[in-house]
């Protein structure tokens, strides 16, 4: 294999040159290290590179190749969310509160990514606890989307999207409560594949809003994403919202054909609103597809609308909650000279929580407190139930959903931070898919003016498999997601 | 419904967050706007909806009581300076005579 261009390769392409010994999971690691070291001064993508224990690493899956003992992962370089908790290695969520932090176990998707001989790199930059669409608010700093250093790569797993796009690694993990896969995704010209709410553990994933929050993967393909979901996926004790449902073969299914499959297109989404630009990439694809054997229908989500105000009560709520642990006292920031203890919490938090965390906690606070809760919080709770039950009724007309992952194409870098109600609607056509717990993927489908734009496909729970296979056939027929940003 | 500045320097209190006068009034026009979005939600008629538990329509699965994990105190006690014999340091809680 030529090492100059090893990032060329998808992930499914390096597992099978390091089965074929063609390449070592130890010139894989230099390799892509030597990239993250020329390029990563430019696009932040990364927080912690963990060089050593990548070799490690390497060195064990190279055994493991020797004696015959490999799976598809194994030797295979990634990097991890800095949301995921990596025993002995530092686990910060891109907030100055955890920047001091060294997580004492590793999350229950680390585990089985490191069981399946996954090579950790590094652990990439995000948004602050996850709260943001820019990856503007990490402690560390923007990241910066590959297609265009001056605009985003997409929040909040921005590093994960932009180490990718780069071909830094050839694939991340990230997590998605609001769109956070999937956003970044489409900004970055790559798959990414939010799962069925409980599909995946969320033990050691650093808690934001626990109703909502996902762990999926960003890949080159779907049929990388595939090779990733038969380890990320499956039931976990640790977990109390993991359902335990068989996993699947993914990869198994990616060529099955989509002949007679019926896609369903929410009238909402396709509204004289979207860009005609936006509307012209999905007509495109929707041909594409029906070429494939698809049958198209329109359906209705009437309340789809509401997602956005849903989102921010219930992920304020939640986030309120469950960043209440970070007092300063057994790990993470503590602001110095307290005066009495309550000086120490609120001085700690002040200081420790940057401006956008602090924004929702507030309002997280507020919606939950005496007086308000029945008026918000309940209502939002109800209205999330409503919001199901119009998924399952269109699922009940058609086998998956399709329309645009992102109402434009990535923003420029300072365009939406002052203005957090802007940048929330950027995510108005992900939230929905989890409040309503569905799995749901983004996919290259096309470029406006040279920037990325992503095609989101949506289906019922637990039918993975059905999404990574109606994505591979486009790209079996497609070059989108091959396309490469110039100068990386 | 207005947000003023009272509550939001009485949600702060209730979050344990100390923020300044300046940026209490920011919070305010912050606030206010997100709920400006959430009216929309008072058009819905919610009256016969029973509010979600799980996405997933399943009961919740629970594991044998039994401990699984060791004990790992100085482990992560290692991970404050703000540690002394064993035990977390804080500032004085009951005033000393």
């Amino acid at each position: 294999m030529r090492s100059a261009s090893l990032h060329d390769y998808t992930l499914h392409e390096l597992s099978i040159a390091l089965k074929n010994k063609k390449v070592s999971s130890k010139e894989l690691t230099s390799y892509f290290l030597a990239r993250i070291n020329s390029y990563d001064p430019d696009l932040n993508s990364f927080i912690t590179i963990t060089a050593e224990h990548a070799y490690r690493q390497a060195e064990m899956a190279d055994a493991q190749h020797k004696k015959g003992t490999a799976g598809p992962l194994t030797g295979i370089p990634i990097a991890h969310k800095d949301i995921f908790c990596t025993n002995y290695i530092k686990t910060s969520c891109a907030s100055k509160m955890l920047d001091n932090f060294i997580a004492p176990y590793d999350a229950s998707l680390v585990n089985a990514l490191n069981q399946a001989g996954a090579v950790l790199l590094g652990k990439t930059n995000m948004d602050e606890f996850a709260m943001g669409s820019s990856n503007e608010t990490s402690f560390y700093g923007p990241s910066k989307n590959p297609w265009d250093l001056t605009r985003v790569p997409g929040g909040s797993s921005g590093g994960s999207s932009a180490a990718v796009a780069a071909r830094l690694v050839p694939a991340a993990t990230a997590t998605d409560t609001g769109g956070s896969i999937r956003q970044p995704a489409a900004f970055c010209n790559l798959t990414g594949l939010k799962p069925t709410y409980g599909r995946v553990s969320r033990y050691g994933l650093i808690a934001f809003a626990s109703s909502l929050d996902q762990a999926g993967p960003i890949t080159q393909t779907a049929e990388d994403a595939a090779l990733l979901m038969n380890v990320m996926a499956g039931f976990d004790e640790k977990d109390s919202s993991s359902v335990n449902e068989p996993v699947p073969d993914y990869t198994r299914s990616l060529n099955d054909s989509i002949q007679g499959l019926s896609i369903g297109l929410p009238k909402e989404y396709f509204s004289s609103d979207l860009d005609p630009h936006v509307a012209a990439i999905l007509e495109t694809a929707i041909k594409q597809y029906e070429r494939l054997g698809a049958r198209v229908k329109t359906v209705s989500l009437p309340n789809c609308h509401l997602a956005i105000p849903l989102y921010y009560i219930i992920a304020s709520a939640e986030c309120s909650s469950n960043l209440a642990r970070y007092d300063g006292i057994r790990y993470g920031y503590r602001c110095s000279n307290p005066l009495n203890l309550c000086d120490l919490y609120e001085r700690t938090r002040a200081e420790g929580f940057g401006e956008e965390v602090k924004r929702r906690l507030l309002m997280g606070t507020y919606v939950l407190s005496a007086g308000y809760y029945d008026a918000y919080y309940l209502r939002a709770q109800k209205i999330r139930s409503l919001i199901m039950q119009e998924f399952k009724e269109a699922f009940q007309q058609v086998d998956i959903l399709l329309g645009p992952t992102t109402p434009t194409t990535a923003f420029k870098l300072g365009e939406k931070i002052r203005d957090p109600i802007s940048m929330y609607l950027s995510d108005i056509y992900t939230s929905a898919i989890n409040l309503a717990g569905l799995p749901a993927l983004s996919i290259p489908a096309g470029f406006i003016d040279g920037l990325p734009f992503g095609m989101q496909l949506i289906s019922p729970p637990f039918t993975e498999g059905k999404l990574l296979n109606v994505a591979h056939r486009y790209q079996q027929v497609t070059d989108w997601h091959k396309k490469l940003p110039k100068g990386f | 419904m207005t947000i003023s500045l009272n509550d939001v320097k009485k949600v702060a209190k209730l979050a344990s967050l100390r923020i300044t006068e300046q940026e209490a009034h920011r919070y305010v026009e912050n606030l206010q706007g997100i709920l400006e979005l959430a009216k929309q939600l008072k058009t819905v008629d919610i009256e016969s909806i029973q509010p979600i538990t799980h996405c997933i329509d399943l009961p919740q699965h629970l594991r044998v009581d039994q401990v699984t994990e060791s004990n790992q105190r100085d482990r992560l006690q290692q991970l404050t300076e703000y540690v002394q014999s064993g035990l977390y340091c804080v500032p004085l809680v009951i005033e000393s005579r």
